[in-house]
């Protein structure tokens, strides 16, 4: 039997969706099915003084309008500051005031434009640090100095690190917005069913947290709401919260007694969405002469808008990458997260960490040239090792840092470019280019931010072979659904074509928590392996009775029990099933697990083994940089991963591709433009993704360093690769121009016009022909 | 203008006649009074290329095109390029070559693909590149899309499927 494990295969839903025939929630129609709209502010700051409502009810084809005074007052979100519509106050342009039911979704925006809100507008405020003036306007009354949550890290002694440092490099780093761009946008539909039992069919990227969440704002039992997903059109973190517009469609569906479907448009999905965490990152970074790392001092600043969602808490993950992307001793981190009148932030692909790991990587590269020293030596130095627990207590069970370090080097050609390109760039040519690396540290197997960070298998075999692997977790596009059953069909000895998979429905599937943190494959894969390997054992002990022959001498290969030396068929798999049904005990064979990962909570300062595993990467970019139009472009980038095992070829090269061309948009493009806390572009001609025109070369490579406690050694992949491109782009540019940038994305002007900048400082201070470093314009 | 204008429309090979709203855009024509829900709306404004359809042979962005301008064309969507429950090469390619992440730009992708490839059977990166530009991913990257292109132009196969062109008889608006 082949073991596929390993090997290049196509997703299970691949065919399906190919042919158009899967279902996503804008496909859905249900009988009296009726269609939902929003009212948005459209405002940052105001009172709502009045609602008027009639004669959006009077239209015909109306079935419902609710506004906040019709509603619960619960708050939800991270923050509980949030309500599905806001009664007293809005806080940013997004925040919804009404919302409609209709027979049509035309009907329904015309209803939408028919209700009279009456505002009192109030002083509003756009930028953290405005919003931290003693004068700035109070946005939540609760926390009277606009800061949300602060954190405060540290290990080591931070001046004893300083004491030790030879060289120290200090910059400010600015982060945009951006947002996920989904192809599809959200969607939700909410039915109740005649005995009051709610349907949502959902997008949801996390089942139980939403389901519970949910619960809460519309007061029902969490057991009488069933949470159905849709096929997901994109995730990256976008459907990882739960967000306003879910509970208005419940209400809707209550208020009009009709199922209720509720389709974002492209601009409600630009503007209505959550985006990237935009984050100031002060930072300072030492290191002695011998290159040892000595410490990391970090003051983080976040706009955390008018409401709190995930976004408040990537810190979490920075501090992570600020505390252990390379070995450091001391590291302190001080960071506020403080309310505005922008829309807010939620998670994205990598949480807070791309925004850490270009500030991190930028000063490693600093602090190299300042000490005169090839950047990737510097970064071997002072690498992790599989074995060592790092300042923040993580423990790293396996560690191919150091290896992805020298292969996406070899890979690359680092050695010979980072040589000759800057001589070529002293050439007469208006392109310049240029070679830079960064490297990345994440959770490679979920983050255990709630009590239980697990997921639960159900996994039933007919007596025809047909294996039915119910999973909590959830399939969003990345292929965990091909996974599972790459593991349960290598444990079982049956072809993948057998193994069903189910992980849409909570009326069926088990407890997860969700897809975030990189952990599915590593949790919903060990659930599933454990549970295959259950029935592996209960098929063999039948079949030891069925054939008289030793349980331990026989094996599950090709749907068939065989003698494991000679190959011998004994019978087939079916057969034993029916043995089991038909006589002795009259057993099933359904098994189930929970797998819990051995990782544990972090501690009041922020300390634990949060993951039971942890990624490592490194990928090396190469630039061109045109003088003349400031246009930047990512032409090759080289990844290499330490992912433990690769469990499917073609779907973890598919993940790094796409991650790596979602972090070339943050690097290059994509900024979402507010004004007034207005959002400017919400469009794709404005805001600009990348095209097949962008498309780099990209080389892959994967180091297996087999984690002990991952299924077959694997880790997680998901969010990995987005995470170092931008800083592996920012040093690629300044190995080109000399000219370190710090702020994101580099659009031709915004290059354009440093590069002028720089080049009237070097006029102007009248030095020699400058060597990458002396043109730094600060 | 009247309230609604009666048209008729082969869409894959067979033919509809439907009476809709004036405004009313080939996209929802396709998939509200047909049922045909494999052509995506990602955006509406004829900017990501989910909504891909074959008019008259010709790409279009479905969501940019009013019905009313389609009465007697040919139009090809994703459900008319399998048949007989197997995939066209085109679909079998991108299922071969890892194309599909969540899907959802994947019919439109396809359609434009094809769009190519029966102008081109013989494209190089550059024309790949170039022929797909005005369909949005997020999910790959772009690279295995590519790949599932070129992989299938160096095939040779054929892959002309009935009624992606003007029909005999009637033809346009006749």
């Amino acid at each position: 039997m082949v073991d596929l494990i390993g090997k290049r295969v196509p997703k299970l839903d691949a065919p399906e969706k190919a042919m158009g025939a899967s279902r996503y929630v804008q496909d859905i129609e249900l009988p009296r099915m009726v269609h939902g709209k929003i009212l948005y502010a459209g405002r940052p700051h105001a009172r709502i003084v009045s609602i008027d409502t009639a004669k959006a009810r009077a239209l015909q084809g109306v079935r419902a309008v609710i506004t906040g005074a019709d509603l619960p007052a619960t708050p939800f979100g991270f923050g509980k500051d949030n309500f599905a519509l806001k009664a007293d106050r809005v806080t940013c342009c997004r925040d919804e005031v009404a919302a409609v039911a209709a027979d049509s979704p035309e009907i329904a925006e015309e209803a939408c434009g028919l209700i009279e809100v009456e505002y009192e507008d109030l002083p509003a405020v756009f930028t953290a640090e405005d919003a931290l003036a003693d004068d700035a306007p109070v946005i939540h009354e609760q926390w009277p100095n606009n800061v949300r949550v602060d954190y405060n890290y540290s290990h080591g002694a931070l001046a004893d690190g300083e004491a030790e440092s030879d060289v120290v490099v200090e910059g400010t780093f600015e982060l945009q917005r951006v947002t996920h761009g989904c192809i599809g946008p959200c969607g939700i539909i909410a039915e109740f069913d005649s005995t009051g039992r709610l349907t949502v069919h959902s997008l949801t990227q996390v089942p139980f947290l939403y389901r519970n969440d949910l619960a809460k704002i519309v007061g029902m039992p969490a057991e009488s709401i069933r949470i159905k997903q849709t096929a997901i059109c994109g995730g990256f973190g976008s459907k990882l919260d739960i967000y306003p517009y879910d509970p208005i469609c419940v209400f809707l569906a209550r208020a009009s007694g009709r199922p209720v479907r509720l389709l974002f448009d492209r601009e409600e999905e630009f503007f209505a969405s959550p985006f990237r965490q935009p984050a100031t990152i002060k930072m300072r970074s030492g290191v002695k002469k011998d290159g040892t790392l000595t410490f990391r001092d970090v003051d983080l600043l976040l706009d955390n808008g008018g409401r709190t969602s995930w976004g408040a808490t990537t810190p979490w993950i920075m501090i992570r990458s600020f505390s252990s992307l390379y070995r450091v001793p001391h590291v302190k981190v001080f960071g506020r997260v403080v309310y505005t009148n922008n829309p807010y932030a939620g998670a994205f692909r990598g949480y807070g960490n791309p925004q850490a790991t270009l500030a991190i990587e930028s000063q490693i590269d600093e602090m190299a040239e300042a000490l005169g020293v090839d950047p990737l030596e510097l970064r071997l130095k002072n690498s992790l090792e599989s074995g060592e627990t790092t300042g923040q207590g993580m423990k790293i069970t396996s560690c191919g840092q150091a290896e992805c370090l020298e292969n996406a080097a070899k890979l690359s050609g680092w050695e010979e470019k980072r040589a000759a390109l800057p001589a070529a760039a002293e050439g007469e040519s208006r392109v310049k280019r240029g070679i830079g690396m960064a490297s990345l540290f994440h959770v490679g197997g979920g983050a255990k931010i709630y009590r239980s960070d697990g997921c639960g298998t159900i996994l039933k075999i007919d007596d025809f072979g047909r294996v039915t692997l119910i999973s909590g977790s959830s399939e969003i596009g990345q292929g965990s659904e091909t996974v599972l059953a790459l593991i349960a069909a290598k444990e079982l000895g049956l072809p993948l074509e057998s193994i069903h998979v189910i992980n849409n429905d909570t009326d069926l599937t088990p407890w997860d928590v969700g897809v975030h943190a990189s952990r599915t494959t590593f949790i919903a894969g060990n659930s599933a392996l454990r549970a295959a390997r259950t029935a592996r054992e209960k098929i063999l002990t039948a079949a030891a009775k069925l054939f008289d022959r030793p349980a331990d001498e026989m094996e599950l290969a090709d749907g068939n029990v065989v003698m494991a030396p000679t190959g011998e068929v004994l019978g087939s798999i079916p057969k034993v099933i029916r043995s089991l049904h038909f006589s002795g005990k009259h057993e099933m064979v359904v098994t189930s697990d929970y797998y819990e990962p051995p990782s544990k909570s972090e501690d009041a300062e922020f300390k634990g083994n949060i993951s039971p595993t942890y990624s490592f990467a490194t990928q090396v970019a190469e630039v061109s940089v045109d003088l003349d139009t400031g246009v930047v472009r990512l032409e090759r980038l080289t990844s290499s991963f330490d992912v433990g095992k690769v469990i499917n070829q073609l779907a973890i090269e598919g993940q790094v591709e796409g991650g790596v061309l979602q972090g070339m948009g943050y690097a290059l493009s994509e900024d979402m433009k507010f004004a007034e806390g207005k959002l400017l572009n919400p469009n794709f001609t404005d805001y600009k993704m990348p095209t097949t025109t962008d498309l780099p070369e990209l080389i892959n490579d994967f180091v297996e360093t087999g984690d002990p406690d991952g299924p077959y050694g694997a880790k997680g992949i998901g969010e990995a690769p987005l995470i170092p491109v931008a800083a592996a782009i920012a040093n690629a540019v300044y190995h080109a121009t000399g000219v370190r940038f710090r702020e994101l994305p580099l659009t031709p002007e915004k290059v354009f016009a440093k590069l002028r900048e720089a080049q009237a400082l070097r006029e102007a201070q009248t030095l020699p022909t400058a060597a990458p470093g002396q043109g730094e314009a600060k | 203008m009247p309230d609604t204008i009666d048209l008729t429309l082969c869409v894959n090979d067979e033919r509809f006649a439907v009476r809709v709203p004036p405004v009313r855009t080939l996209a929802e024509v396709l998939r509200a009074d047909l049922g045909l829900t494999g052509t995506k709306v990602g955006c509406g404004e004829g900017e990501c290329g989910a909504c891909s359809v074959l008019l008259d042979g010709t790409l279009v962005n479905s969501c940019l095109v009013l019905a009313a301008e389609c009465d007697g064309a040919a139009v090809t969507t994703i459900e008319g390029l399998a048949r007989d429950g197997q995939l066209h090469p085109i679909q079998e390619a991108f299922v071969r070559n890892g194309a599909v992440q969540c899907g959802f730009c994947t019919p439109g992708m396809i359609l434009a693909a094809y769009g190519l490839l029966s102008e081109n059977p013989s494209p190089t990166e550059d024309d790949v590149r170039r022929g797909l530009e005005g369909n949005l991913c997020r999910c790959t990257g772009y690279r295995k899309i590519m790949d599932a292109v070129l992989d299938l132009a160096a095939s040779g196969l054929d892959l002309a499927v009935k009624g992606d062109r003007v029909p005999q008889e009637g033809g346009r608006n006749g």
